[in-house]
C-alpha cells in the first residue's frame, strides 16, 4: 500500500487585507491573503511545512526529498539540498527539485508514489511550497498567496492510500514568468479559462473517474485548484461536484498558492478527513493532475498536525501596503542593499552545520550544550570530544532581549535576544513576537528563515519564536 | 605573576589631545600631529625625531597600519607598532608602552591614539552583515542587552540612564575639546528616538573623529621633562567569554569589568577604590555601559547604582566623579583615540589642570576600557594614575596650553594655577585636622577657618562658586 503517512502545512502570519492593495485604508474582516514576509520565501516556508510533516516521525527515515516550486532564490543550485540541510536528513539523499509548472506539487507527489511502489525508496518527502508575485495593484496581486504543504510518502502507516492518479500535459500560453521577470503574467482571462484551465481540470478528473471506476459521488472531499470562485464553481459543476463535498478553496483567506495551492487543499482535506473516506485532488498548469485516496484508520493515530486551519487561525494583518511592498522588495528601501559578493561560499560551506541545520554541540566529557560547534569545551576545556546536538527542534527560553529599531527590516523594531536551548546560549532574532509580548524566560521555538540577502542571494539562519501551543 | 611589576616604574610627562568631533578637514595625520605636538610640549620635548625611542600607536579603522602615525610625525628609524583590541585599542596601546619602558628597552614612548570614523559617510555604527549569526550586529544591540535583566532584577529604568547622559553631557560642556556641548534634561532623553531598547539616541556615544597622545618615560628620567609626572600604578586587560554564547552569563555586568578591575587594584594596592579613587574615566559607549562599570569596577555594590545616580555620587562635585569631561557620550567614539583621551583627561585632573571640572584633589585616577561586542574577546582595561610631588610644579611648565583658562576668569590661567600649585596647594594636601575629605564639596575648598572657600585646587573662586 502506498500513499500518504504524514502531512503538513505552512502559511505566512502576514496576512495583506486585499482591500489595502494599492496603500488604501484596510478595512477590518475583508478578504485577505497569506503573505510571505521579507524572512520567508518558498525555502523557509518548504522547512517549516515539512518540519511540520516529520513531528514525531525519525527523520532519518526519509531516502528522498522533492522540492516543488515555481519560486526560488537561485536557477541554478538546488533548493532541496537546502531544505534536506535545513531538516538535517540524511546525507545519503536523492534530493530533486520539481519546478517551472504550477503541477510541480502534484507531480512530484506521483513522482514520489512511483519511487516508493518500485520499491527504489521506502520514505520520500515531497515539499510543494510557492511564493509568486503580481505587479502591485494588479488583479493578480490581489489573488496570489504563499504557502507549502510537505507530504512523508511511504509504504508503512499509510493515512491515506493513492488509488489512482491521472495526468495529461498541454502546451498553451496561459499564464507565465520569464526569465529574469519578477511577476506573473497572464494571457486574456477568458481564453486561460475557456481554453486552459476548465477543459483541462475536467478531462483529467473525468479520466481519473473512468480507469478508477469510481463516481464522483464516491468521493467524500473533492480538491480542486482554482484561479477564482467563478471558475472553480464552472469546473464543479462540469464535474457534479456536491456543494458539501466541495474543498474549500480559501479565497480570500489564504490566496492561490501556486505550486502549493491543490497541495495545502489536499493537506486541508486530510485533516478534517476520516478513515475510510475518498479524497480527489485536481491540479492544473501545462496540463492537470488528478489523484484518487482513500483514508486508513492509521488517520487517526497521527497525532495532531500543524496544519492548514492551525496556521490559518494565526494571523498578522498587515497594517499598511506600504511594508508589504517592503517586504517583497517592491519599493526602494531606506537601506542600501549591502554589496557585492556576498557572504563568502566557504565560510557558508564549513558552516551549514551550524547555521543551515542548526546543529550544535554536546560534550562528551561534562554534557554541557554549545553552540555553534567548537574545538574546546566552553564549560570544562576538553577539546575535540563532542556529539551533533540538533537544536531547531529544541525548546528554548529567552534570557534576555532587545528592541533593534535599526536592522533592515519593513516592520521596526527588530525583537533580538539571547535565547538558551538546553545550556547552549545563542544569539538570535525574534519571530512573531510583538514587542508588548517580549519578557524574559518566554518559551520559545524554531523557525527556518532568510536574515539577509547580500551579493544577491538570500542568507539563511534560524529565528526563535514564542513557543505555540498544537 | 608579578602583581606589581608595573608599579611606579614609568611616569606619563606629556598629553595632547586635539578636538573630537567632525573633523571633516582633518585627515588622520592632521590629528595626529595636532594630539602629538601637544604632547612634545606639554612634555617639553623639543626634538621629537631625537628623543621618542619608540611609538605605539592604536587605531580600528586605519587602513594604512602604523606607517600612517610614523609618516605624521616624521619618526623613522624606530620601532612602531599598531594595536587594535576593539575599543580598547588606545588604553592597549598605552599598556604596551608602559610595559616596553618596564622592560627598560626605551627611555621615551609616544603612544597615539586615534580613528577617524566620519570618513566612511555614516552617522554611526552600521550593521554588520559580515555572516549569518548573531544579526542584527550593531554596537547597541549588543550593549543593550543587560538592560531587560538589569531592570528586572534591580528596579531601575531608563530614566536612572537617562541621569548619566545628562550628567556626561554637563561635563561636556565644561571640556573644551568635546564634541557635543549642550545641556540635555531628562526628558530630552526619553523622548529621543529609540535606538535599541532601552537606548534612546541620548543613550549613545557620539560618533566623532579624534587623536590623542601621551609621552611616557621610564620614572627615573619623569623629572627631566616636568616637576609634576603622572606614575603608572598598574595596567591591565582581561578577556571573557563571549557574553552571547557564554552559559553562566547573568546579563546583570561584563565579566570583564570585574576581572580587570580586580587585577588593577591589586597591581595598585587598592582596598576601597570608592574611597581612594579620586577621579575615573570609565567606558560609557551607552548610558547603561557606564552604570555597569561603576558596580562591575566596586564603585558601589552590586544592584545600588540608580541610588548613586540619584544621589549625584558620579557628578563632578560627588564622590567619585566620573567621566569629567562628559565620556565617549560628549567626545564621541574615535575608537583608538579613546582610551588616550582617558588618559588626557585623567592626568589633567590628576595635575590639577583640568579647568572648570576640576575635581578636587584626586590622588589617584582610573580608566576604563570595556571592548569587543562585548563577546569573545570582550576587554575591559583599567590604568590607575597618580600625581606626585605636584607641589614642587613651576608655573612655567604647568602652564603650558593644555586647557585653556575658564572663559571669562579675570586673571590669566597661570596666575591662578600658580596660586593653586604653589603654597595652598600643600595645604590642601595637607588633610591633618580635616574631616574626611570626601564628605562633601565644601572641605575641598581652601580658606580662613569657617570662612567661605577662597580656591578649590585648579579652580578659579568663580569657577568654585558656580559649581556649589
Amino acid at each position: 500500500m502506498v500513499g500518504i503517512a504524514s502531512y503538513g502545512a505552512y502559511i505566512p502570519r502576514h496576512r495583506l487585507p486585499l482591500s489595502a492593495v494599492g496603500g488604501r485604508a484596510a478595512r477590518e474582516g475583508g478578504p485577505e491573503k497569506a503573505v510571505a514576509w521579507n524572512d520567508e520565501d518558498s525555502v523557509t516556508m518548504a522547512v517549516s511545512a515539512a518540519v511540520n510533516c516529520l513531528r514525531g516521525l525519525d527523520r532519518k527515515c526519509v531516502d528522498a526529498l522533492y522540492f516543488a516550486s515555481t519560486s526560488y532564490a537561485f536557477r541554478e543550485k538546488q533548493a532541496a539540498a537546502l531544505v534536506a540541510r535545513a531538516l538535517d536528513l540524511r546525507r545519503d539523499l536523492r534530493c530533486a527539485d520539481f519546478a517551472g509548472s504550477l503541477r510541480a506539487g502534484t507531480t512530484a507527489l506521483r513522482a514520489a508514489s512511483d519511487a516508493v511502489a518500485a520499491g527504489s525508496a521506502r520514505c520520500v518527502l515531497v515539499v510543494a511550497s510557492d511564493c509568486r508575485m503580481g505587479a502591485p495593484s494588479s488583479g493578480l496581486e490581489l489573488r496570489l498567496g504563499d504557502g507549502a504543504a510537505a507530504f512523508l510518502v511511504s509504504d508503512a502507516d499509510v493515512i491515506a492510500e493513492l488509488d489512482a492518479a491521472h495526468a495529461l500535459s498541454d502546451e498553451i500560453v496561459d499564464l507565465w514568468r520569464g526569465d529574469g521577470d519578477a511577476f506573473v503574467h497572464s494571457w486574456e482571462d477568458r481564453f486561460v479559462l475557456q481554453e486552459g484551465y476548465v477543459p483541462r481540470i475536467v478531462e483529467a478528473v473525468q479520466s481519473l473517474l473512468e480507469k478508477s471506476g469510481t463516481h464522483v459521488g464516491d468521493y467524500a472531499k473533492v480538491a480542486l485548484y482554482g484561479p477564482d470562485q467563478r471558475s472553480l464553481a464552472t469546473v464543479a459543476r462540469k464535474l457534479g461536484v456536491a456543494a458539501d463535498s466541495l474543498c474549500d478553496p480559501l479565497f480570500g483567506r489564504l490566496g492561490n498558492a501556486g505550486a502549493a495551492f491543490a497541495p495545502l487543499l489536499l493537506a486541508a482535506a486530510l485533516e478534517g478527513a476520516k478513515p475510510g473516506e475518498k479524497l480527489l485532488v485536481a491540479n492544473y498548469g501545462d496540463g492537470a493532475d488528478a489523484l484518487a485516496f482513500t483514508t486508513t484508520e492509521k488517520l487517526l493515530k497521527l497525532e495532531p498536525r500543524r496544519g492548514v486551519s492551525w496556521h490559518l487561525e494565526r494571523r498578522h494583518p498587515v497594517a499598511n501596503y506600504d511594508h508589504y511592498l517592503k517586504a517583497r522588495g517592491l519599493q526602494t528601501a531606506e537601506w542600501e542593499a549591502p554589496a557585492a559578493p556576498g557572504l563568502s561560499a566557504t565560510i557558508h560551506f564549513r558552516d551549514r552545520d551550524n547555521d543551515i541545520s542548526f546543529i550544535g554541540q554536546k560534550c562528551n566529557a561534562c554534557g554541557a550544550v554549545q553552540f555553534p560547534v567548537q574545538r574546546v569545551c566552553e564549560s570544562c576545556f576538553a577539546k575535540d570530544d563532542f556529539e551533533p546536538y540538533r537544536l531547531s527542534d529544541r525548546d528554548g527560553r529567552l534570557v534576555t532581549y532587545t528592541f533593534d529599531y535599526f536592522f533592515p527590516t519593513p516592520e521596526p523594531p527588530t525583537v533580538v535576544g539571547i535565547v538558551e536551548i538546553d545550556g547552549a546560549r545563542v544569539h538570535m532574532q525574534l519571530v512573531n513576537c510583538p514587542p508588548e509580548e517580549t519578557k524574559t524566560g518566554l518559551p520559545l521555538e524554531f523557525e527556518f528563515r532568510r536574515i539577509h540577502q547580500v551579493g544577491g542571494r538570500p542568507n539563511y539562519y534560524w529565528k526563535a519564536a514564542p513557543r505555540s501551543s498544537d | 605573576m608579578s602583581r606589581d611589576g608595573i608599579r611606579d616604574k614609568v611616569a606619563i610627562v606629556g598629553v595632547g589631545c586635539c578636538r573630537f568631533g567632525e573633523n571633516w578637514d582633518q585627515s588622520p595625520s592632521d590629528m595626529i600631529v595636532d594630539a602629538a605636538y601637544e604632547a612634545y610640549a606639554d612634555a617639553g620635548i623639543e626634538d621629537p625625531q631625537k628623543q621618542i625611542d619608540a611609538v605605539f600607536t592604536g587605531s580600528l579603522y586605519s587602513q594604512a597600519g602604523p606607517h600612517e602615525c610614523a609618516d605624521a610625525l616624521k619618526l623613522f628609524d624606530k620601532p612602531v607598532s599598531m594595536v587594535s583590541n576593539y575599543c580598547a585599542t588606545g588604553t592597549d596601546a598605552f599598556r604596551y608602552g608602559v610595559m616596553s619602558l618596564a622592560a627598560g628597552m626605551y627611555d621615551r614612548v609616544l603612544v597615539v591614539g586615534y580613528d577617524k570614523p566620519k570618513d566612511r559617510g555614516v552617522s554611526g555604527p552600521s550593521v554588520m552583515m559580515d555572516g549569518v549569526r548573531d544579526l542584527p550586529k550593531t554596537p547597541a544591540g549588543w550593549f543593550s542587552l543587560c538592560a531587560a535583566t538589569y531592570f528586572e532584577k534591580y528596579g531601575a529604568g531608563r530614566e536612572d540612564l537617562a541621569r548619566i547622559a545628562v550628567k556626561n553631557h554637563h561635563n561636556g560642556t565644561l571640556a573644551p575639546k568635546s564634541f557635543l556641548k549642550r545641556e540635555i534634561t531628562v526628558e530630552d532623553v526619553l523622548n529621543a528616538r529609540m535606538i535599541s531598547w532601552p537606548f534612546g539616541l541620548y543613550d549613545c556615544a557620539a560618533q566623532t573623529d579624534g587623536a590623542a597622545a601621551v609621552v611616557i618615560t621610564r620614572s627615573d628620567l619623569a623629572r627631566h621633562h616636568r616637576d609634576d609626572p603622572v606614575l603608572v600604578k598598574a595596567v591591565t586587560i582581561r578577556s571573557g567569554p563571549n557574553p552571547q554564547k557564554d552559559p553562566g552569563n547573568d546579563f546583570l555586568s561584563w565579566k570583564p569589568n570585574g576581572w580587570a578591575a580586580r587585577d588593577v587594584y591589586q597591581q595598585a594596592g587598592i582596598a576601597d577604590p570608592r574611597r581612594e579613587i579620586g577621579v575615573a574615566q570609565v567606558h560609557d559607549c551607552f548610558s547603561l555601559t557606564e552604570l555597569l562599570a561603576y558596580e562591575d569596577l566596586g564603585f558601589c555594590e552590586k544592584g545600588s547604582a540608580k541610588e548613586h545616580i540619584a544621589a549625584g555620587t558620579f557628578e563632578l562635585g560627588g564622590d567619585l566623579p566620573v567621566n569629567t569631561d562628559g565620556g565617549l557620550k560628549t567626545f564621541g567614539h574615535p575608537t583608538g583615540a579613546t582610551g588616550v583621551r582617558m588618559i588626557y583627561e585623567n592626568t589633567l585632573q590628576l595635575q590639577g589642570r583640568a579647568g572648570e571640572r576640576q575635581v578636587a584633589n584626586p590622588k589617584l585616577a582610573l580608566s576604563h576600557n570595556l571592548g569587543g561586542h562585548p563577546t569573545a574577546c570582550g576587554i575591559a582595561i583599567s590604568v590607575s594614575l597618580n600625581a606626585r610631588s605636584r607641589t614642587r610644579s613651576s608655573p612655567s611648565r604647568t602652564t603650558s596650553a593644555v586647557t585653556p583658562p575658564p572663559a571669562g576668569s579675570r586673571s590669566s590661567g597661570a596666575t591662578e594655577r600658580a596660586a593653586v600649585l604653589s603654597e595652598p596647594a600643600l595645604r590642601l594636601n595637607d588633610r591633618s585636622g580635616c574631616p574626611e575629605p570626601r564628605e562633601g564639596l565644601i572641605y575641598r575648598g581652601i580658606g580662613p577657618p569657617g570662612g567661605p572657600p577662597l580656591f578649590q585646587e585648579g579652580v578659579s573662586i568663580r569657577d568654585f562658586r558656580s559649581r556649589v
